[in-house]
Formats: structure tokens, C-alpha cells, sequence
């Protein structure tokens, strides 16, 4: 008898498992493995979470919004129309020390100097490390923007700009802007390992690395003597887990404390549960059907206000995004500064639309095509789906559509040549600015090749844009991009389908945690009761 | 011995190349190529598109390209994951010993209970207890991964509350250095009080779930061999000598009957390697089936088709052992003719 009774507590002693007494640990369920820590190399938001909380930038958005607040730089003066920024440092600011390498300065210019030409100057030592693309600088026009920056000393950075454009405020608080310490890059190249700085990094943020395990989890200590919003807990981990069903039953089991991106059939059950809590917001996102203006019958405004009015989005949202979307009325969510909640939804109403359609002059039956997209995007999970019920729609009004797509990579390129008469398309918001969304609907964007695929080009609207680019205040630029979005809802260039919903689930006794209309996940400021 | 060694080695060479070249080729069929799934609805402009294929050699003819890795691959250089910017090789070293670990721990799970359970269904032929085996072990064999670890996790970890959920170990309360990778070693390296038994917590409920299937196939081979053997003369002179049947079907029988048993062990390691990359996506396991199917969505040539190739390697090493262990169990197979 004693083998089964020996095999009997030892069973019961692995069911039972081990307590450990330990310091206040936050654990967030992440959804993959990183692919280093260096944000100005990467693109995904996976990545950028995870070397978020290391780093600090010039500029920040102030958590839970989009506004931007001061950062590594204390103050900033926008001079010279527009076109040159003095941005004054933060002084004391201190880097993370790490195993091997202890920091003998504080935080100065030579490191925002650094952080710049490592990503923009091709003679820069690190700029070939880690396979330099620096896909977000270029992506944001930031070579195209930039005409000189230069430290006056320690404490002063001045940056002059080729065109003036104040929104460049919001590129510095995005993630690829992050400062890292030129002294742990100089002594890195010295040892002869210049990979490690995107392995192992360093910054001045809220928490400092300790460990990353590929796949397996990212450790992160509680910066003391960070400048901004104290940390509330001791240790921060990543676990990372990227099946979703996983996530959920790991926040349920109490092995996680937040979650990422639950999956919204399991949204309704965690609802139920008094232990979880779920928040939600729209995604910085738009999905939209587009109609070429320079292709008849395009061209008239009535006729895009009226294929308008024959789609059902309300069955789409249902049907297709299954309560993660809501309708979009203009082309930013609400959540973004200068939303113009004054403009009124697209009606749906097949009767009006084919009497404006008669009006017009258009003879049904019409054939056009419907290019709908291969992939699925945060913004339309779906596009076949949501084609396949505009398709039925638009039959009820007299138009024949004709399904038509593409490989992702050659339906972008063809719509950016405006080779369809209609198409759907989208777009996710980079920094939380406006002129990041309404950049799409200018004119420069309709020419062949470049990202309007509506083509439409209307010159009240561009000179707005240009002008909003130019005044440093923020009340003064939403006045304009909210006349911007009245002229865009009268041409209706396109149908606003939808912005995403995201979802965030939580433990009930974590606090302080705000969701981030820019999507990113940040824990500064978050404590578990 | 040594001659046959080499032979069987030698033998590999033609399904390495035929692999080499069906991973190579497969990768690329999938549309959508490195530089252009990392951009988004900015798009990229032609330029930088052009350059970074440059970079990659993506801009050269296919057979150049795959000239080109065969010439590396001969060198030992596996390349650089274009992710990462790590070396393949490095990486899969690193995420490996989980794979190991999981794949060693399951296997033991199937050979200790389908061994004993298959003989025991023969000696028991016909009965309640060898027909309710053998029902339970087709549906072992039918039963899809994914859905058989969801609901252990659901029913085990969420509901009842006695296993972990997933990971490898408790990341709250324990936090060591992993000098082998393999956690459970590891764990006792560090001499933290109770992290090897939570290491061994976390491996049963992913063990149970990828030895299934191997457990079902191992114990109905178990039971047909095992009726073979038993309906041996040599079997019947046991028993007439008055030997106790433990002995008869533990000494005489069991170790005879193993033979076929060794062998579909050593095909089931392949099975093994495909289940583990389900198995270790339930259970965020950080190991390299995982790896795999990361690589493939981001259209990391380079990690793919290495990945690909070492793991067929480790298939093709454990299944020379496992013929070189014939010899060991049946002296009568001798390698030497």
C-alpha cells in the first residue's frame, strides 16, 4: 500500500501547488513576442507596448487621450510661422541602470540628437544596426518635414522645419520618437555589441527592463526615480500568451490582470462575471466604400449622396462586425479633439436614393465595379462579407456591382492609381492628430499613386487643411478641420462605414487603468487593490 | 554497425535537398513577401520598396535565390530571422529545450499508461475492460488538439482551479535564470523553494494533451502485438512450466511484443512535432512549433525554412535511434548484414 500513498500525496501536492509571499506584481496577458525594444525599428503595436514602458519621448499624449503634454521636454516655443520649434529638457532625468551598464549623466540634448539621426542620418553608426528600417520616421513624412535639428546646450534642442506643420507635436509623442541614452549606444559600440541597445534597453521611463524571454514573458521593475506618474506596483510582467481563448481563461484563473484584445464572442460572458471587468472605446480607425470622382458617374455629387443613402450599414455593423464597430458619421472617431458631432448620419433610404438617382440623370440599370478588401483590417474584419451585402443593396436601387479584389499588396497599389470605380479601404490613425486622418481627403493625396483612392479634390477643403497645419493652437485648428468634415459630409467622396470597437478586459480589482483611444497599453498609474 | 550508421545517414541527404527545396518553394507561394506585409495602409513608397528587396536578395531570380541558400545552408549558416535579426539557428537553440521538454514529458505520459493499458486489454481480450479501452483509445486518436485543450483548461484550470492555465511557470512568484532551457532542470538549479514541482505543474495538462494521440496509438499497437505474442508456443511452454501469469505476460510476453511498439514510437515523434504546434499555441509554450507559425505570418523566410529543416533533422535523428535500438531489444536484428 505505501507506493499508491506515496504516489497519492505527491499528487496532491502538485494539484496544491506553491505559494510564494512576493511584492505587488501586475501581470498583463500580451498577445506575442516583441520584435526588439527599439520602437523606431518596429511596426507593430505588439512591440510598441512592449518598449513603452522603458521609454519617454519630447512630447507624450496624456493617458486615456490624445492630447499632447510635455514629455522629455519641459516646454517648447513654435516661432517663425510655424517653421521652428525650441523645444526647452527636462533637467535631472535619469536612465535605468542595467546589469552591465551604469549611467553617469542624466538625460541631455545629445541623446535627443541621437535618437533623431540614428533613424534619419545614413552616416550614423547605428543606423544600419538591427536591419534600420525606420519605417514610422519615413512613413510620417519625417525626412520630407525636418530641415535641421541642433542643440544650443545641454537643455536645448531647436528644430527647424522645411513647411511649417505644428502636428509634428504628435509624430514626437508617438512611440518611434522614443529617447534612448547616447551614452549606453556609445559604450555598446565600443564593446562591439551594437544589437544589444534594441535587445536591452534603456530609457528614462515609469518602469526599467530586467528580462525578456522569447514567447515566454518580459519583466519590468518600477523606475523610483521616474519624473512623471510613480508606478504603483513593484514589478511589471508581460505574460505572453497569444491565443485569445487562452487569455481569457488566464483572466479568469486569476494568472493574468489585464488582458488584450478578448475575442467579442467571449465579450458577453466576461460582462457576466462580477471578478472581470471590460471597458471599451472606438478604435482610431475608419473603414469606407469609396467612389472615384474623376470617373463618371462619380463626378456628380448627387450620385455619391445617393449610392450613399442605398446601403444598410446598420445590418453591415451587425452582421458583419458583430457589435465590435460603430457607425462612423465623419472620418475621425469621436474620440479624437475637433470631432464634429454637429454632422448628422447618412439616412438610409433606397426610395430617395433612386429619385436622386433619376434626377441626376443616371440610367439603371448601372454597372459598377465594387472592389472589396482581400485582407482583414482592424477597421473591416470582413470585406467579402460587407461586399456581398452592399452588392445586395445596391441591386434594390437599380446598380449592378460587380464584385472585384485584388492580392492586398496590388489592391493598394491599384486604388492609389484610381484604376476602380468604387472601392472599399480604410485607415488606422498614427498619432491622435486630426491632420493624420484628413491628410487622406486633401489634394495631393488624389493624385495617381498616392493614398486618396476617392481621387476627389476639392480646394475649400485643401486650403484648410494646409492652413491648419500652421496655427499653433489647438481650439483654433479644430475650428477648421470642423468645417472640414461638414464639406466632407456634403461631397461625400465616400460612405463612412464604420470605426472598430475596442475592447479591454480586466481583473475588477485593478484601478486606475485608462484605455487609449491610440490603442497602446501603458501602466504608469495602474494598481491592483 | 558504424557501416550502417553511415548508410542511413548517407540516406538523408536526398529528403533534406527534396526538403530544402518544398519549404524554399512553398514560402514563397503564399502571396504577400517580406517588405510588403510589414506595410500597412500608408503603403511604401517604390523606392524604399526596391531597396529593402535589395537588401533581402528578394529582387534576384528564385533559383538564384535558392542557389543562394543551399550555398549557405552547406556552410552551416542557417541565416538571420528578418524579425528578430537574430540567427536562426540561435533562436530555435533558445526556443527548442520547450519543445523537448514538452515533447519528452508526453511521450512519457503515452508510454506509461498506453504500454501497461494495451497489455492489459490483451490479456483481458474480449472483455469489458479491453472493449471500453479500445472505444476510449479511438476516441484519443480522433480527438482534435485544439478542442481537447480548451476544455481541459476550461474544466482542469478555470473551473476546478488545480492546474495552471498556461505558461511554463508561475512568472509572479518565481523568477530565475535558465541556463539549459529546460524548465525543469532549471527550477531545481535555482534552489527557489517549490519552483521545480510548479514547473511540473505546468507541464501536465500540455503533456496530456500532446501525448494523446501517441497514448492511443501506442496502447492499441501494445494490444495487438501483445495477442500475437501470447498465441506463441514459447508463451504456452511458460505457462506449462507453471511460471505466474505476472511473469509470463511481464518477462515472457510483454518484452517480445515491444518490438512493433518501439517502432511506432519513433514514427510518432513526427506526430508529435505537428501536434506541438497546436499544443503549444493553447498553451502560449515558448517553443519553436510556436515559432513556426509566427514566422509564417510575418514571412520570415529565413526562420521558416530553417525551423522547417531542423525539426525535420531531430525527426530524422530520433528515428535512426530508434533503429539503432532494435538491435538492443531483439538481438536477432542485427545491423552489421
Amino acid at each position: 500500500m505505501k507506493a499508491p500513498t506515496f504516489a497519492g500525496v505527491a499528487l496532491a501536492a502538485l494539484l496544491a501547488g506553491a505559494g510564494v509571499a512576493s511584492a505587488k506584481t501586475l501581470v498583463y496577458c500580451s498577445e506575442g513576442s516583441p520584435e526588439n525594444f527599439t520602437p523606431a525599428i518596429n511596426t507593430t503595436g505588439t512591440s510598441f507596448d512592449a518598449a513603452r514602458p522603458v521609454y519617454n519621448r519630447l512630447t507624450e499624449f496624456n493617458r486615456g487621450t490624445t492630447d499632447i503634454v510635455p514629455g522629455l521636454a519641459e516646454s517648447w516655443e513654435v516661432t517663425d510661422g510655424g517653421k521652428t520649434i525650441t523645444f526647452h529638457l527636462r533637467k535631472g532625468v535619469k536612465f535605468h541602470a542595467l546589469k552591465d551598464f551604469k549611467p553617469t549623466r542624466d538625460f541631455n540634448a545629445d541623446d535627443v540628437l541621437f535618437s533623431f539621426d540614428r533613424q534619419w542620418k545614413p552616416d550614423n553608426p547605428y543606423y544600419k544596426v538591427s536591419g534600420g528600417k525606420y519605417d514610422y520616421f519615413n512613413d510620417m513624412d519625417m525626412p520630407k518635414l525636418l530641415d535641421s535639428l541642433e542643440k544650443t546646450d545641454d537643455s536645448t534642442v531647436v528644430m527647424k522645419l522645411k513647411t511649417p506643420n505644428v502636428a509634428i507635436l504628435a509624430n514626437l509623442a508617438m512611440d518611434f520618437m522614443a529617447i534612448g541614452s547616447k551614452e549606453y549606444a556609445d559604450f555598446l559600440l565600443k564593446k562591439g555589441t551594437p544589437e544589444q541597445f534594441d535587445q536591452a534597453p534603456v530609457g528614462t521611463g515609469p518602469f526599467s527592463f530586467v528580462a525578456y524571454q522569447k514567447d515566454s514573458v518580459i519583466r519590468y521593475k518600477a523606475n523610483k526615480d521616474f519624473y512623471g506618474e510613480k508606478p504603483l506596483v513593484d514589478d511589471l510582467v508581460f505574460a505572453i500568451t497569444p491565443d485569445a481563448t487562452a487569455r481569457y481563461a488566464k483572466l479568469k484563473a486569476g494568472e493574468c490582470h489585464v488582458n488584450a484584445y478578448p475575442r467579442p464572442a467571449d465579450l458577453e460572458e466576461m460582462e457576466k462575471d462580477s471578478t472581470l471587468k471590460v471597458i471599451n472605446m472606438p478604435g482610431l480607425n475608419v473603414a469606407y466604400w469609396a467612389f472615384n470622382a474623376t470617373k463618371p458617374p462619380f463626378d456628380k455629387k448627387e450620385v455619391r449622396q445617393a449610392l450613399s443613402m442605398a446601403i444598410d450599414r446598420d445590418a453591415i455593423i451587425k452582421d458583419v462586425y458583430l457589435g465590435a464597430g460603430s457607425k462612423a458619421t465623419t472620418l475621425i472617431p469621436p474620440t479624437l479633439w475637433s470631432f464634429n458631432d454637429k454632422i448628422p448620419d447618412v439616412p438610409f433610404d433606397q426610395e430617395k436614393a433612386k429619385a436622386m438617382l433619376a434626377a441626376a440623370g443616371v440610367k439603371t440599370p448601372l454597372d459598377i465595379d465594387l472592389w472589396y478588401m482581400p485582407v482583414s483590417r482592424p477597421y473591416n474584419p470582413n470585406g467579402k462579407r460587407i461586399g456581398e451585402m452592399m452588392q445586395a443593396d445596391l441591386a434594390k436601387v437599380g446598380v449592378n456591382a460587380k464584385l472585384v479584389t485584388y492580392e492586398w499588396g496590388e489592391y493598394r497599389k491599384r486604388l492609389a492609381n484610381g484604376e476602380e470605380t468604387t472601392g472599399q479601404y480604410g485607415w488606422t490613425g498614427d498619432n491622435g492628430d486630426p491632420d493624420n486622418f484628413f491628410f487622406l481627403r486633401g489634394c495631393p493625396g488624389g493624385k495617381p499613386g498616392d493614398s486618396n483612392p476617392t481621387k476627389w479634390c476639392n480646394a475649400e477643403f485643401d486650403d484648410l487643411l494646409v492652413k491648419a497645419r500652421v496655427i499653433s493652437d489647438q481650439a483654433g485648428r479644430a475650428k477648421l478641420y470642423s468645417r472640414m468634415q461638414e464639406i466632407e459630409h456634403d461631397e461625400a467622396p465616400e460612405l463612412l462605414l464604420a470605426h472598430s470597437i475596442v475592447f479591454e478586459a480586466m481583473r475588477s480589482n485593478v484601478t486606475g487603468y485608462k484605455q487609449s483611444p491610440l490603442g497602446t497599453h501603458a501602466f504608469e498609474g495602474v494598481d491592483i487593490q | 554497425m558504424v557501416a550502417y550508421f553511415l548508410r542511413r545517414i548517407a540516406l538523408t541527404i536526398p529528403t533534406f535537398l527534396a526538403l530544402m527545396f518544398l519549404t524554399f518553394a512553398a514560402i514563397r507561394l503564399v502571396p504577400g513577401d517580406p517588405v510588403e506585409v510589414r506595410t500597412g495602409e500608408h503603403g511604401m513608397s517604390p523606392e524604399r520598396l526596391a531597396y529593402f528587396r535589395h537588401e533581402l536578395g528578394l529582387d534576384q531570380p528564385v533559383w538564384r535565390q535558392f542557389l543562394a541558400y543551399v550555398w549557405r545552408l552547406a556552410h552551416g549558416d542557417f541565416g538571420v530571422s528578418l524579425s528578430s535579426q537574430d540567427k536562426v539557428l540561435t533562436e530555435f537553440l533558445t526556443l527548442f529545450p520547450a519543445t523537448l521538454e514538452l515533447s519528452f514529458f508526453a511521450m512519457l505520459f503515452a508510454i506509461a499508461i498506453g504500454v501497461p493499458a494495451g497489455a492489459l486489454a490483451a490479456v483481458k481480450r474480449g472483455g469489458f475492460y479491453d472493449q471500453a479501452l479500445m472505444t476510449v483509445s479511438l476516441f484519443g486518436y480522433s480527438m482534435p488538439i485544439f478542442w481537447w485543450g480548451l476544455l481541459l483548461i476550461m474544466f482542469v484550470s478555470v473551473r476546478l482551479g488545480l492546474l495552471p492555465v498556461s505558461g511554463r511557470i508561475d512568472l509572479i512568484n518565481y523568477s530565475f535564470d535558465q541556463p539549459t532551457g529546460f524548465m525543469t532542470i532549471d527550477a531545481l538549479l535555482s534552489d527557489e523553494p517549490g519552483a521545480f514541482l510548479d514547473a511540473l505543474r505546468h507541464l501536465i495538462l500540455p503533456a496530456i494533451v500532446l501525448g494523446t494521440v501517441p497514448l492511443a496509438v501506442i496502447a492499441r499497437m501494445t494490444r495487438s502485438s501483445m495477442l500475437e505474442v501470447l498465441s506463441e508456443d514459447y508463451v504456452r511452454t511458460a505457462r506449462a512450466k507453471g511460471l505466474s501469469p505476472s511473469r509470463v505476460i511481464g518477462v515472457h510476453a510483454l518484452r517480445n511484443a515491444l518490438l512493433p511498439v518501439v517502432t511506432v514510437i519513433g514514427l510518432s515523434i513526427s506526430s508529435l512535432m505537428a501536434g506541438a504546434v497546436l499544443t503549444e499555441t493553447i498553451f502560449s509554450w515558448p517553443g519553436v512549433g510556436h515559432w513556426l507559425i509566427d514566422s509564417i505570418g510575418r514571412r520570415d523566410y529565413p526562420a521558416l525554412q530553417g525551423g522547417v529543416l531542423l525539426i525535420s533533422a531531430v525527426v530524422v535523428f530520433v528515428n535512426l535511434i530508434v533503429d539503432l535500438v532494435y538491435g538492443i531489444i531483439d538481438p536477432r536484428i542485427s545491423h552489421g548484414h
